[in-house]
């Protein structure tokens, strides 16, 4: 199965290679911040160092705020499972702008790689999960395209649905277990926010 | 319930709403803030935005203050404790946070269930790093909300406002005889 996992830095590289001021970017906590970071600090990033299971709905504010640009929230596992209710709110408003992309590691990547949810039920004792899924669960919350998507082969048509596809999308990849350098963005939450709405707004 | 004697409190709300250009209204109902999600539905300058649980809220005003739009989050006092590790998303962040919260376990409650959260929701959003309001008499209550407004948006802030049991009246239950 490994094989057809992504390399998650490679993905988000690949789904954000290009990006210009129409994109709006949301990561959640932990390695998914880490990554879009790898792929270029921007003033319209907007990678979280905390509020784990708020990433999705901070995407959705963004979203009815800001119509007429994409927002792409990028998030783990983890963090998905701990807002799963917000796949039933984004289903009410469907924003056609907001994009979300699980990397789906199957594991709490910044505690010890413990399991989730969404770990295969046939494990050993410690890495048992559920087999949780999660583009089941946000079909059943009213988004209807949602898929999961085993790469590496996808990657076109994922970065493709992820930027252009009329939204709401939700699309989780499964990626591999890996030990990567931390890349970090700023730390200051305020500076983040600031440096978010001059690029954006033009004022802080 | 309406008194023709006394302001029509959840108008004033709305007014002062509606004057602050707030847009998103993020909410989990309660009886006391019916009329005014009422209100906000029937308002084509907002955007009405109903939660599964009170904290998604403050993540979601988050994103619409990065966006440029300006919001207010209605819930009972029981959601407050549902919110509160994301709360610190507010003292971190400094956006303006403006909470409207309709008291239960407060004066006159017979839900005992509800008495810890009620009891503790001021003392809870305050450890947070809120500014907490309270308003008890129909007559203060578009005055109490339009300064917590102002505070929250000037000064990308998170307030609250109390309104109080005793104004909204203590819900009653009577077992079916």
């Amino acid at each position: 199965m490994n094989e057809e996992r992504f390399h998650r830095r490679a993905l988000v590289a690949d789904v954000l290679a290009g990006a210009d001021d129409r994109l709006l970017v949301v990561a959640g906590l932990g390695q998914s911040a880490w990554d879009v970071t790898a792929a270029g600090d921007r003033p319209l990033n907007l990678p979280l160092w905390g509020a784990m299971g708020g990433t999705l709905a901070l995407g959705l504010g963004l979203a009815l705020a800001r119509p007429e640009r994409r927002v792409l929230v990028i998030t783990g596992d983890g963090d998905m499972l701990m807002g799963l209710g917000s796949l039933a709110t984004v289903a009410v408003q469907r924003p056609r702008n907001l994009a979300i992309l699980v990397l789906d590691n199957e594991r709490f990547g910044e505690t010890g790689n413990q399991a989730t949810h969404t770990a295969p039920v046939q494990a050993p004792q410690e890495e048992r999960g559920a087999g949780t899924d999660l583009a089941l669960m946000a079909r059943g919350a009213g988004i209807a395209d949602s898929d999961t998507v085993r790469g590496p082969k996808g990657t076109a048509r994922l970065r493709q649905d992820l930027l252009q596809g009329e939204g709401p999308v939700f699309r989780v990849a499964k990626v591999l277990v890996e030990r990567l350098p931390l890349v970090l963005p700023p730390r200051d939450g305020a500076h983040l926010k600031e440096r978010f709405r001059l690029a954006l707004l033009g004022e802080p | 319930m309406q008194d023709a004697n006394q302001p029509d409190w959840p108008s004033d709300v709305f007014e002062v709403l509606r004057a602050q250009r707030v847009r998103q209204v993020c909410y989990l109902p309660d009886a006391g803030h019916a009329r005014l999600i009422s209100l906000c539905h029937a308002c084509t300058e907002m955007r009405p935005i109903v939660l599964t649980t009170e904290e998604e809220g403050v993540a979601v005003l988050l994103g619409g203050w990065l966006g440029g739009d300006r919001g207010v989050l209605l819930m009972q006092s029981s959601g407050v404790g549902n919110c509160v590790n994301m709360l610190g998303l507010a003292r971190t962040m400094r956006y303006p946070l403006l909470m409207l919260v309709t008291m239960r376990g407060d004066f006159g409650e017979s839900n005992p269930w509800q008495l810890p959260m009620g009891q503790a929701a001021g003392t809870v959003l305050q450890a947070m790093g809120s500014i907490v309001f309270s308003a008890e008499r129909p007559a203060e209550v578009g005055q109490v909300v339009e300064a917590a407004a102002g505070m929250a948006f000037s000064g990308n802030q998170a307030v609250a406002v109390l309104l109080r049991q005793r104004l909204i009246g203590a819900k009653r239950f009577e077992a079916a005889r």
